[in-house]
């Protein structure tokens, strides 16, 4: 199993010069994969701006969408946006899109929240032949940036087993990955694909001193749209190296392939410190 | 810290007295609208498990429930005529009232204050709390209170049920199946204590009705039931306490704390009777909340943590105790098994015991079904070999056919690498009968070279012992697609080929619009079926898979998503089985070996077939000469709202198997060999498709 780092493009008071250094050191360091999230309504960098700045000062990393909000964007922009990021790159991409989770987002975004699923099925089945066709470039080499999909719900699991590469899972304690990786089998068997699908997983951490306080802050208030439930994922914080390695390991047992680790605590000794749990 | 609890029930006064004696100095209060004996139920029962819990939480109860338990390890099944025991399940029970008692006294002993015969009508009334404790049961005051935070989804089950007593002496956890003329009841009984039982009696609401139970008094219910059971019961009464026919009710909560009010026990969740749990999870919801508090400074902290340990051990029981209740309200369909088979069907019903979990408790009964699950496989006199391979070595005999073992695999292009596993049987991945009823440009037809490759494959796995299924198909409006390779129902760009089906409506937003099939095209391709069936049948191929799933030309006829057809070929169910039917006959007539039948069971779709439908489906299939279904699920709309629980086909192959009276091969994800041993000897299939 591989880690990636998340990259704190949705913590407060985050500078630009700051999001550059963190993505140059977690290219030099132990990390696969550098992820970054998505939502509009919320004060964070866009997604596939902050990661083409990302390209710009890395060199062997992938970057990857852990998700996009696909239905918010227009499929042809979106298809562009993330061919360019992929060129920019040298094709680093890993293109992870779901529907999301927030209702303020489609306001915010004058898009109809009503119907997202199927317009999403849509946009998955077009993304592709955008790629392949040529007219909307840059044409990315065959068959196009590493597409996973996101998302728990049945339809959710189809869609992933259809048209895309793997599953991104959303977060949460090892057993809550190896439950979503069983029916992501599953769908992926039901639907025919030959292989097996790749399986990515999230977790949070803050490492030091005072950080687990700032770190349940950032989370209780990022996920307060999910009601009390941000209570338990700020508790699911992991806060010590044998929280991390615990997590590790349970997800390596669960199956998956690529584990990222966001940041609760926007401060660059956080990537060394994580660096030397997982070494 | 000040408690105050509201409801004297097991969760309310265990939370009490762990509170209490957690810190001597926190004022503990329960309020109780009951007087200190009043109590309704029976018996109590908890597994080894949570009596474990109960001893590490607090030594002196548990000793005092020591004293007073019934310990068995036995579960009897009554069924037809027989008796069938099973061992290795421990339990203990305990009456209600003792156990409440013991649990007053010991609350009463370590300083916390019981206010019996005290309704609370509002939970201001307990301002000055640190904590409002909810242990008020599923109608509580508090989780009504707070509904629009806790979000509750309550769920009513369709049978009706009664709480009695009993003081005949068992030594078992006792279920009894009784039909008469009015349906089938069922009891579910255990002891707690060396003369009394709880005795629980269970039937459809319609056999309720017929028997005039709705309007006949606890006297009158008594005597129906003692009659009815009166076998069983050999001589004994039943009791009553408040003993009403209801409804269970499971309830969900999405939350199950705010601000300093927190709820556990039955005000928080419910779990289905027949699997005995609800006191067990509203004591260890005690211990886990004090834990919790004990642990954390922070009030919230300590609630959050507390439902994060309790709510998924709750769900895991509540998903067990789901699949339960839906077993005993469908049991009428097994009436016809086998008691051992009936038994080990039973006793696997929720999932949480398998194969492998019941041979470790009881050894004996699972060498029983084994060796009459083989004996009945090969025909040979039952009872006579007592060393007999699990159910998913055992033949399987069809059609003058006979499969060396019940699992079939699905093979990729190379056949004899399927066989290489040792299946008794291999599925060919989906061959097409024609050019442009084939799914992307790598499926093949059953062409020439095609069936001359079959054969020599075919020939060479007969000599291994294995078999051969060859599956047939016509694409139908999910043709012209990619290989699966690039994604599923990707249409090809270029390089496709036209598509028919029975009504003009694409398969995906983006796939070619079909052409709606003409009375000729019926015609023609009930031809090509059979032509394709007859090829089939001189390539040495030992059964024929008819695809009419997943959305191919066969399914779209049947499901009224796909088919907006006004003639006799679209509307009712009759008619948009016709085209199907028609290819059926033609195949079996140009087919002389087993056919088996592929169905999308249920669209997953509103409006769509449903699996009570997929029983009328099978029904007509068998009619029609079909000796197998293969149900699989959905697919059959593009939008379909799939469901990857685990197991996910089981239970369609479990209902047509049992409702159409037709052997089915069940798949669907089945991955491990413990899984098809539980599936096959519960009678739920006959065949598991692998998952390897």
């Amino acid at each position: 199993m591989n880690i990636g780092l998340g990259l704190p493009t949705t913590m407060a008071g985050v500078s630009g010069d700051l999001l550059i250094e963190w993505a140059r050191r977690a290219d030099a360091g132990p990390f696969s994969s550098l992820g970054v999230l998505d939502r509009v309504a919320y004060q964070n960098y866009e997604p596939f701006t902050a990661l083409a700045a990302a390209a710009a000062v890395t060199g062997r990393i992938r970057l990857a969408t852990m998700i996009v909000i696909a239905p918010l964007r227009n499929t042809a922009l979106l298809a562009k946006q993330a061919a360019s990021v992929d060129a920019l790159s040298g094709g680093r991409m890993t293109l992870g899109l779901a529907v999301g989770a927030r209702g303020e987002d489609y306001e915010v975004a004058n898009v109809d929240s009503r119907g997202r699923g199927r317009r999403f099925s849509e946009q998955l089945e077009t993304i592709r032949d955008i790629w392949e066709e040529g007219k909307i470039g840059p044409t990315p080499k065959a068959p196009g940036p590493h597409l996973l999909v996101g998302g728990s719900s049945g339809e959710a699991l189809a869609r992933m087993a259809r048209y895309g590469d793997g599953y991104m899972h959303g977060g949460g304690p090892p057993r809550a990955f190896a439950g979503a990786v069983a029916k992501a089998l599953a769908a992926w068997s039901d639907l025919g694909r030959p292989g097996r699908p790749a399986l990515w997983g999230m977790g949070y951490f803050a490492l030091g001193d005072g950080t687990a306080e700032t770190g349940a802050a950032y989370l209780r208030h990022y996920y307060a749209f999910t009601g009390p439930f941000a209570q338990k994922i700020a508790a699911g914080n992991l806060t010590s190296p044998g929280a991390i390695v615990d997590f590790i390991r349970g997800y390596e047992d669960a199956g998956c392939d690529e584990l990222v680790l966001f940041p609760t605590a926007p401060a660059l000794d956080q990537i060394d410190r994580l660096a030397e749990v997982i070494h | 810290m000040r408690y105050a609890v509201i409801g004297g029930g097991p969760a309310g006064l265990y939370f009490a007295l762990l509170a209490k004696r957690a810190n001597p100095a926190d004022e503990v209060l329960v309020a109780e609208r009951n007087p200190p004996d009043a109590t309704f139920g029976w018996g109590v029962v908890f597994s080894e498990e949570t009596l474990g819990a109960l001893r590490d939480a607090d030594y002196e109860t548990y000793n005092e429930i020591a004293q007073s338990f019934a310990r068995w390890n036995a579960i009897d099944i009554y069924y037809r005529d027989a008796k069938i025991r099973s061992r290795g399940h421990v339990f203990t029970g305990i009456s209600r009232k003792v156990l409440l008692n013991l649990l007053q006294r010991r609350c009463q002993a370590l300083g916390v204050r019981i206010d019996f015969e005290r309704e609370v009508r509002d939970i201001n009334e307990f301002a000055g709390a640190d904590l409002i404790i909810g242990a008020d049961g599923v109608n509580g005051l508090v989780r009504r209170t707070f509904a629009e935070v806790f979000k509750p989804q309550i769920a009513v089950h369709p049978t009706k049920y009664v709480w009695f007593g009993s003081d005949l002496p068992l030594d078992a956890f006792t279920f009894i199946f009784r039909e008469n003329e009015h349906g089938l009841f069922q009891v579910h009984a255990y002891p707690f204590d060396a003369r009394t039982c709880t005795f629980i009696v269970e039937c459809p609401e319609d056999a309720w009705r017929r028997a005039g139970l709705e309007s006949a008094s606890e006297a009158d219910s008594i005597a129906y039931c003692q009659d009815l059971f009166q076998p069983e019961l050999r001589g004994r009464r039943l009791m009553s306490n408040r003993s009403l026919w209801i409804n269970f009710v499971t309830l969900r909560q999405e939350s199950w704390h705010q601000g300093n009010v927190v709820v556990l026990g039955d005000a928080a969740h419910t779990a289905h009777f027949s699997i005995g749990s609800g006191t067990k999870l509203a004591m260890e919801d005690s211990i886990a909340l004090v834990d919790a508090l004990r642990r954390h400074h922070d009030l919230n902290a300590a609630l959050n943590d507390y439902e994060m340990e309790r709510q998924p051990v709750v769900e895991r029981f509540q998903e067990a105790a789901l699949e339960s209740s839906s077993y005993f309200e469908h049991v009428s369909r097994y009436a016809a098994f086998d008691p051992r088979q009936f038994a080990f069907n039973l006793l696997t019903r929720s999932r949480r015991i398998t194969y492998v979990n019941l041979t470790q408790r009881d050894p004996e009964l699972v060498r029983t079904v084994d060796s009459w699950f083989s004996a009945a496989a090969t025909g040979s006199p039952d009872g006579a070999v007592r060393l007999s391979p699990p159910p998913m070595f055992a033949p399987f005999r069809i059609g003058g056919m006979t499969l060396s073992n019940r699992v079939a695999i699905a093979a990729g292009s190379d056949l004899e690498a399927a066989a290489r596993t040792g299946a008794g049987l291999v599925l060919t991945e989906f061959v097409s009968v024609s050019e442009d009823g084939r799914i992307t440009p790598q499926t093949p037809v059953i062409d020439r070279s095609y069936q001359e490759a079959l054969r020599l494959a075919a020939d060479r796995i007969h000599q291994s012992g294995g078999r051969v299924a060859l599956q047939l198909g016509h694409a139908g409006r999910r043709g012209s697609m990619r290989p699966s390779s690039e994604g599923v129902d990707r249409p090809l760009l270029r390089g496709g080929w036209r598509l028919i089906a029975p009504s003009p409506i694409a398969y995906t937003p983006r796939a070619a619009l079909p052409r709606a099939m003409a009375a000729r095209d019926i015609a023609h391709i009930v031809k090509v079926f059979e032509a394709s069936a007859q090829a089939a049948a001189s390539c040495a191929v030992d059964l024929l898979e008819l695809n009419m799933a997943h959305g191919y030309l066969l399914a779209s006829f049947i499901s009224p998503l796909a088919n907006h057809r006004t003639d006799e070929y679209g509307g009712s169910l009759e008619n948009r089985m016709r085209f199907p039917l028609q290819v059926l006959d033609a195949v079996r007539t140009g087919w002389p070996r087993p056919l088996m039948l592929r169905i999308s069971a249920s669209d997953w779709f509103p409006g769509g077939i449903d699996l009570d439908e997929a029983v009328e489906i099978g029904r007509l299939l068998k009619a029609h000469g079909a000796d197998l279904i293969h149900p699989v699920m959905g697919q059959t709309v593009w939008e379909s709202r799939a469901d990857y629980r685990r197991l996910f086909g089981v239970p369609a192959s479990d209902r047509i198997r049992n409702e159409a009276g037709i052997p089915t091969l069940a798949s669907g994800y089945v991955s491990t060999s413990d899984d098809v041993n539980t599936i096959l000897a519960a009678g739920r299939a006959d065949l598991c498709l692998l998952d390897l």
